[in-house]
C-alpha cells in the first residue's frame, strides 16, 4: 500500500530537494555567471549576484588567445576513441565472465577494480617515461590508450553487472531455437544488452571528458583537450577568474547539452543493479 | 520421427554423481514423463537430452543418429523453460518467427507457420505485443508457439506449469495434451507434480536421485508399483504403507493399500480406528483415522459426501485383490 503523503510533508519535501538541487548546481550557475563579467567584477567583494553589467568580451579574449576547437576535437576523439576502444575490448571480457564464469573470474574482477585503488600519480613517471621513448607524448592515440586503460575496469564491471541481469534461460532458449554463438550475440544478446552499453558508454565518454589528471600531465599543444584548455587560464598572479570562467563554461558546455539530452540512460547506468 | 534412444548416459558435476549411467529409450510420437522428488535429476536428464548439459559418458541417439556431442540447434528439439525464457525486446509475432529465421525458412513460409500457430494456441490477439505486456498463461502460450512452429523431432517441457495458478494450470495441461494428440510428436515433460504425470503421459519414467525406479503407463504404475518408493509417490492421496506385525501376517516386509481401495463402516471391520481429519472435496471425502492398531495413520478415500465427525470410530477394511505386497529390499512381491 502507497503511503499517505500530506500536502506540507510534499512541499517540504520539494523544497528541500530544490534546496540540494540548487545548491549542487550553484559553482556551475557561479562559474556561468562570472564569465559574463568584467575581471574587475569577477573579485569584487561582496560579489554582484546577476546585477553587473554583462559582457561577453571573456569569451571573445578566450577565443583569441586559444585555439577552442582544436581542444574541442581532442576531447571528443579522446573520450569517444578511448570509449568504443574500451568497449570493443570490454564486451567480449564482460560477456565470458558473466556467462562462462570460471574458477578465478571474481578474482579477476576483483584485480581490475584494485588498479583503480592505485594513485595514478603513482605510475605517473613511468608512463611519462615510457610514452616519451616510444612518442606518445602529446598524441591523440597516446591519450585514447591511457584513458582506454584507465577505465577498462569500470566499463567491464559496468557491462558484467547488466550482462549478469540476463537470465541464462532466454540464451539456452535461443541455442534450442538453433542460434549458433554468432547469432545468440547478434539477437538475443546485444538487443538486450544495449541499454546497458549505452549508458556505460555516456558515462565512460563524461568520466573521459573530465578527466584531468592524465591529459594535463601527458599533453602540451597538439593534443591538449578542454581540460588542458582551461588549465591554462588559470595563472599564478595577475586577474583570471573571468577567462577562466568563460573557457570553463565552454568546456563543460557540449558535455553538459550531451548529459540533459541522455538523462533517461544516465540514471540507469548511475543507479545499475538497483532496480531491475 | 522423434525417437530417442539413452545408451549408459551418466552425468556428474564435479565429483557429485547426479545421474549414474542410465538406458532409456522413448518411442517416436510418445508423451513421455519424467516425474520425481526435487533433485532427482530429471531436469538434468532433459537438459542432456536438450545438449544444455554435456554428458559424461554414454550416448545420447535421436533418430538413430548419434548426438551426443551435437550442439543443441543441431539436435532438432525444442523446448518449453519453466521461466518461458522468451525474448523480452521482441513481439509474439518475432518471438514465435525465432527458430524459423534461424533455419533460414522463406517469409511466406514463417507467416503461414506463425498464423498457425497463433490460432492453434489463440495468440492472434495479441501477436504483436511484448513478452512484458502478457499474462503468465499467454506467456507459457507463446513460449509453446515458438516450439511448435519448428515442427521439431521431439518437445521438451521442463516443468512449464509450475509457475501458473492452480486453475491455469488444468487448463493448460489439457490444452497441452490435446497438442499432442494432435500433433503425435514425440514429447518429453518433467514435472514433480504426479497429477501432471498421471493426466498426460503415455510413458511415466519415475526418477530418484538419477536412478529410473519404474518405467510404465499410468495405469502400471498405479496397479503395479515396482518398489515402494514408486508406491509412495505415485497416487493422490498416496499409498497407505504399512510395515509390522500386519505386513508379517501377509508374509511380507511391507503392505501397501491406496486410500480409495478401502472400504469404511461405522460398524465392522478388519481394522478399528478414531477419525482424525476429514477433508470433504464434494466428489470425495478424505478421512485420516488414527489409533488402528496399525504402525501408521491411515488415509482413507471415500467417494461422495460422506458425513463423520472427528473422534468417531471406524473399521477399515482393506480390499484384498488391490493389496501390495514389498519384501525386505522395497521391491514388489507378485
Amino acid at each position: 500500500m502507497a503511503r499517505a503523503v500530506s500536502t506540507n510533508r510534499k512541499i517540504t519535501v520539494t523544497v528541500i530537494a530544490w534546496s540540494i538541487g540548487f545548491l549542487i548546481f550553484f559553482p556551475i550557475l557561479w562559474t556561468i555567471l562570472t564569465s559574463f563579467k568584467t575581471e574587475a567584477e569577477a573579485i569584487a567583494s561582496p560579489p554582484s549576484f546577476l546585477f553587473f553589467e554583462w559582457t561577453t568580451e571573456n569569451y571573445g579574449i578566450v577565443m583569441e588567445r586559444s585555439n577552442y576547437f582544436l581542444h574541442f576535437m581532442n576531447s571528443v576523439v579522446i573520450s569517444v576513441g578511448s570509449t568504443l576502444i574500451g568497449l570493443l575490448i570490454a564486451v567480449p571480457a564482460a560477456w565470458s565472465m558473466a556467462f562462462v564464469p570460471g574458477k578465478n573470474t571474481k578474482n579477476v574482477l576483483m584485480w581490475m577494480l584494485s588498479t583503480k585503488m592505485l594513485p595514478p600519480v603513482g605510475v605517473l613517471i613511468p608512463i611519462y617515461l615510457i610514452f616519451k621513448n616510444v612518442g606518445l607524448l602529446d598524441t591523440r592515440t597516446g591519450l585514447v590508450i591511457v584513458l582506454t586503460l584507465i577505465n577498462l575496469p569500470i566499463i567491464i564491471w559496468m557491462l558484467y553487472t547488466y550482462f549478469k541481469e540476463i537470465p541464462v534461460d532466454i540464451l539456452e532458449a535461443a541455442r534450442m531455437d538453433g542460434a549458433n554463438l554468432r547469432n545468440e550475440i547478434i539477437y538475443i544478446l546485444t538487443p538486450m544488452a544495449v541499454p546497458g552499453i549505452a549508458s556505460t558508454m555516456l558515462l565512460n565518454i563524461i568520466l573521459a571528458w573530465n578527466e584531468a589528471f592524465w591529459t594535463l600531465n601527458l599533453t602540451a599543444a597538439n593534443a591538449a583537450p578542454l581540460t588542458a584548455f582551461i588549465a591554462s587560464y588559470s595563472s599564478p598572479e595577475g586577474l583570471f577568474y573571468a577567462k577562466l570562467s568563460a573557457a570553463s563554461t565552454m568546456a563543460i558546455a557540449p558535455i553538459l547539452i550531451m548529459g540533459w539530452f541522455s538523462q533517461k540512460q544516465l540514471v540507469r547506468g548511475l543507479t545499475f543493479g538497483a532496480v531491475k | 520421427m522423434g525417437r530417442i534412444t539413452l545408451d549408459k548416459v551418466a552425468k556428474r558435476f564435479g565429483e557429485v554423481e547426479v545421474i549414474p549411467p542410465l538406458d532409456l529409450t522413448i518411442e517416436d510420437g510418445e508423451f513421455v514423463v519424467f516425474v520425481g522428488p526435487s533433485g532427482c535429476g530429471k531436469s538434468t536428464l532433459l537438459r542432456l537430452i536438450a545438449g544444455l548439459e554435456d554428458v559424461s559418458g554414454g550416448e545420447i541417439r535421436i533418430d538413430g543418429q548419434n548426438a551426443t556431442e551435437m550442439p543443441p540447434a543441431k539436435r532438432g528439439l525444442a523446448m518449453v523453460f519453466q521461466s518461458y525464457a522468451l525474448y523480452p525486446h521482441m513481439t509474439v509475432r518475432k518471438n514465435i518467427a525465432f527458430p524459423l529465421k534461424m533455419a533460414g525458412m522463406p517469409e511466406e513460409e514463417q507467416k503461414r507457420r506463425i498464423d498457425n500457430a497463433a490460432k492453434i494456441l489463440n495468440l492472434t490477439d495479441y501477436i504483436d505485443r511484448r513478452p512484458g505486456q502478457l499474462s503468465g498463461g499467454q506467456r507459457q502460450r507463446v513460449a509453446i508457439g515458438r516450439a511448435i512452429v519448428r515442427e521439431p523431432a521431439a518437445f521438451l517441457f521442463d516443468e512449464p506449469l509450475s509457475n501458473l495458478d492452480a486453475a491455469l494450470r488444468v487448463g493448460m495441461r489439457l490444452e497441452i495434451t490435446e497438442l499432442h494428440s494432435r500433433l503425435k510428436t514425440t514429447m518429453i515433460y518433467v514435472t514433480h507434480d504426479q497429477v501432471e504425470a498421471m493426466t498426460m503421459a503415455d510413458k511415466i519414467v519415475v526418477l530418484r536421485a538419477g536412478h529410473i525406479e519404474q518405467v510404465g503407463s499410468p495405469l502400471e504404475l498405479y496397479r503395479t508399483p515396482r518398489n515402494v518408493f514408486v508406491a509412495g509417490f505415485i497416487g493422490s492421496p498416496k499409498m497407505n504403507l504399512i510395515e509390522g506385525g500386519e505386513a508379517g501376517k501377509h508374509g511380507c516386509k511391507t503392505i501397501g493399500i491406496r486410500p480409495e481401495h478401502i472400504s469404511v463402516s461405522p460398524t465392522e471391520g478388519m481394522w478399528k480406528g478414531r477419525v482424525g481429519v476429514s477433508e470433504h472435496l464434494g466428489s470425495d471425502t478424505f478421512f485420516y483415522v488414527h489409533e488402528t492398531g496399525l504402525r501408521e495413520d491411515m488415509t482413507v478415500r471415500v467417494s461422495g459426501e460422506v458425513e463423520m465427525k472427528s473422534g468417531d470410530t471406524v473399521y477399515l477394511t482393506p480390499d484384498m485383490d488391490k493389496l501390495h505386497r514389498f519384501d525386505d529390499a522395497g521391491l514388489r512381491l507378485s
